[in-house]
């Protein structure tokens, strides 16, 4: 088949280090981009840019971020929502509080305020791990929502608890938050950001640092006897996860619905984020788009099928409908391939290499 | 796994996802309403005789007018199981379809209302929030696409107060009010208005916030009942929240009588999970009870008689009546619209026009069969609430009476607040308000 290696030689160090060595994958990632930035953009409607594909990246950002956290260092945490709810939160005040400064930058900063919570969180986790770590992440999830519930300060009085996006150009006329910005601009710029941090946590879990969650997570002891610093490496990994999941926070808040109150990062979009990596794939990056693209796009799916193909079904019959094939898809995925979707292109890809001779 | 299943599964995945991409269906010569139900999920006992009341409604008018001045309605359920990001989609699913697009939007959920503001209002689709919603919204200036007739919470947070008044022969001074309240935007919508009634009559409001879903109340009613004995309690209660505060009000020996809901804690499946205990409960309503108006009749005999309808099951319910009343509503919205652009499928703006231009007068409301199940209204550019008035109902074990005449809320002051909570918001947003002088 056309899936194959041979004749490819690799000549130096960096190509031998590449983050695809194999010349088909580079190109199937450049037309992936292409199609992404150029073609949807042309041929996607309004519904599809911004109630499809919008979550579907902004929840890719967040399982990135847990990924980072869960997947490859190893620390199991329940306070996804409450670290989005953090980033969209300090979007806010920071947006408007400084009202000229950039929209890029308020959505960097905002990232970072959720990583130094993030830390706060993670000390614990230098002294439990497992199962008691997740239940003290969980009281992260619950303290923040009570305090950007309890306190008007973080929502600036609003009588409802109501943050809403204002409206912020990137650069000139080009708005990418608020009502006034098009859906092609939200989706561009969502898209750009979430390529530019994929790139930049796949390298990271490349490097040293990346590294050294995986050894944390392998074996504790072990890593801390070839001297890995779990200090270290465990506050990284809290902090960078937080970071990435802060600015999902921040997006999910500013582009997707506009206006969020704090009970939109209750604990079931934790549980959301983390079935998404369990199900796309713990440790791995492609994963993270994958698995949200089951959570977030198969639902919708199985929603808009009836009417597609001219069922004429009552809505509620629809709605568990869902349930039941949704719920059914997740076990058959898992019983198939518990690794997730990311281990099962990983196996389609190296039978491929063997083909015709697979074994 | 092997590749050729993997194969198969993918290209299956492919056949099913291919329809999505293909254009929608050609449009009829309709106007087009799309309904964003939740007949599903943790609310669906309140959501089912809501739409039931509104399809009702549309096919009554369909099936004994032809229409509205012969413009059929046609409508579209898409389920979101009070579900913020599933309405999001449901309202983006929808809003372009039928012939003119949709022509307003009932978002029946606090939550969806917020996040459809600003869409709604760049995509030019009038969002009629009935009782529900941001109340500053009534601000026609600064919230032009935005309906919140025929009251807001805030105006029925001043019904409940001044009806209470009238209990305590006049005078509030030195009187304790609880609020037990789900913690959440919609609960919090009444605070602002029952702390500046408190200043100015005199009562001392307390706050109990209960955490969603509301089955954990025994903290909250110990306090209430033992602690603080408050003068009376009102309540802007939620789904399972409700008849869980009625069992625990109860509970402590709280008087059911000097309990009082909002709205959205005055419905049968409120209270009769509660049981005997809930027995003298009060709420506060803009709808009417019972089956006994003209419309019920008709829907009998047009409808249910030919087998045709939905709601039999949930027939006369306070719900059901309020789906009635807000498809009324949206319908006579469309048809005054029509007084101005002909009689063939609107636009959204067009109706939006519709809205502001609306007059509902008890002639116009008696002649729809509508009788004792709402107050007039008026809308105008700025008032996007038209003056309607609340009523207490207190239930009896059996059914809901009324215990009171239609309320008007005291709007000179609650205009001042609307004014300075949308001017807020317009400062927020950049927004230069809609001159409404003309």
């Amino acid at each position: 088949m056309i899936y194959r290696e041979a004749g490819q030689f690799k000549t130096s160090y960096a190509a031998d280090q590449a983050i695809f060595p194999i010349r088909l994958d580079r190109w199937g990632m450049l037309v992936t981009l292409f199609v992404a930035f150029f073609v949807i953009p042309v041929v996607a409607n309004e519904y599809w840019l911004l109630s499809i594909l919008v979550p579907f990246l902004v929840f890719s950002l967040a399982a990135i971020g847990l990924n980072i956290l869960t997947g490859y260092a190893g620390q199991l945490s329940l306070g996804t929502g409450g670290f989005m709810a953090c980033g969209a939160f300090a979007a806010y005040k920071l947006s408007t509080a400084f009202p000229e400064l950039n929209i890029l930058i308020v959505f960097l900063l905002s990232g970072g305020v959720a990583a130094a919570v993030g830390v706060l969180f993670g000390l614990p986790s230098l002294r439990i791990k497992g199962f008691y770590l997740a239940v003290a992440t969980l009281a992260a999830q619950f303290f923040l929502i009570w305090m950007f519930n309890k306190f008007g300060w973080f929502n600036n009085y609003s009588p409802s608890g109501v943050i809403s996006a204002p409206p912020r150009a990137l650069f000139g006329d080009f708005y990418v938050t608020g009502a006034s910005a098009s859906p092609v601009a939200k989706y561009l710029f969502l898209l750009g950001f979430v390529a530019v941090m994929a790139l930049i946590a796949k390298n990271l879990t490349r490097c040293k640092i990346g590294r050294s969650w995986m050894a944390i997570r392998d074996m504790d002891i072990a890593a801390e006897i070839i001297g890995i610093r779990p200090l270290m490496a465990k506050l990284s990994a809290f902090a960078i996860s937080s970071f990435f999941i802060g600015i999902a926070g921040a997006m999910w808040a500013f582009i997707y619905t506009g206006s969020v109150e704090a009970l939109a990062f209750d604990i079931n979009r934790s549980f959301q984020v983390l079935f998404m990596i369990i199900i796309g794939g713990l440790g791995s990056i492609l994963g993270s788009f994958l698995g949200a693209a089951f959570i977030v796009l198969l639902p919708i799916l199985l929603n808009n099928v009836p009417g597609l193909i001219g069922w004429q079904i009552p809505v509620d019959m629809i709605a568990h409908l869902e349930f039941m094939i949704f719920g059914a898809l997740i076990i058959f995925f898992l019983i198939v391939e518990p690794h997730g979707l990311a281990r099962l292109w990983q196996i389609a890809k190296e039978k491929m290499r063997l083909w015709p001779f697979p074994y | 796994m092997n590749i050729r299943k993997l194969l198969l599964t993918a290209a299956s995945a492919a056949v099913v996802a291919a329809p999505l991409l293909a254009a929608p269906i050609v449009a009829k010569a309709e106007q087009f309403i799309p309904l964003l139900v939740y007949r599903t999920g943790p609310y669906a006992p309140s959501g089912i005789p809501l739409a039931n009341g509104f399809v009702d409604y549309f096919e009554l008018i369909n099936a004994r007018d032809g229409g509205v001045n012969g413009v059929k309605i046609s409508w579209e359920e898409c389920e979101t199981s009070y579900n913020n990001d599933r309405g999001v989609e449901c309202y983006e699913r929808l809003k372009k379809q039928g012939a003119t697009g949709a022509s307003l939007v009932n978002p029946y959920s606090t939550g969806i209302t917020y996040a459809l503001i600003e869409r709604a209002t760049a995509d030019k689709i009038p969002v009629f929030s009935m009782g529900y919603g941001r109340a500053d919204a009534t601000i026609g200036s600064v919230f032009p696409y935005v309906f919140t007739a025929p009251a807001t919470y805030w105006a029925g947070a001043d019904a409940i107060i001044q009806y209470i008044q009238a209990q305590e022969k006049g005078s509030l001074k030195g009187k304790k009010i609880a609020l037990v309240y789900h913690d959440s935007a919609y609960g919090k919508e009444p605070i602002a208005t029952l702390q500046a009634l408190g200043k100015q009559e005199g009562y001392s409001l307390n706050l109990f916030p209960v955490a969603h879903p509301g089955l954990e109340q025994k903290a909250t009613w110990l306090q209430i009942g033992r602690q603080l004995r408050p003068d009376w309690v009102i309540m802007w209660g939620w789904g399972v929240m409700n008849a869980t505060a009625i069992k625990e009000a109860a509970a402590v020996g709280f008087p059911m009588e000097k309990f009082i809901g909002i709205w959205w804690s005055g419905s049968e499946a409120d209270v009769k999970p509660a049981g005997a205990a809930a027995k003298g409960y009060k709420s506060a309503q803009f709808t009417g009870t019972g089956t006994g108006a003209p419309i019920h009749a008709q829907i009998r005999e047009q409808l249910y008689a030919k087998n045709m309808g939905i709601g039999k099951d949930t027939f006369g319910e306070v719900l059901y009546n309020r789906g009635l009343v807000n498809a009324a509503i949206a319908v006579e919205a469309i048809r005054t619209a029509q007084g101005k652009f002909g009689n063939k499928p609107l636009t959204g703006e067009q109706v939006q026009w519709g809205f502001e231009n609306l007059n509902m007068t008890q002639e116009v409301i008696d002649k729809l069969g509508l009788t004792g199940l709402m107050s007039p209204i008026k809308l105008s550019c700025n008032d996007h609430e038209g003056g309607g008035a609340v009523v207490i109902q207190q239930w009896d074990g059996k059914n809901w009476n009324y215990v009171s005449d239609f309320i008007n809320p005291r709007r000179e002051m609650l205009t001042k607040m609307y004014e300075a909570s949308a001017m807020q918001y317009a400062k927020e947003k950049n927004i230069t308000p809609r001159d409404c002088k003309m």
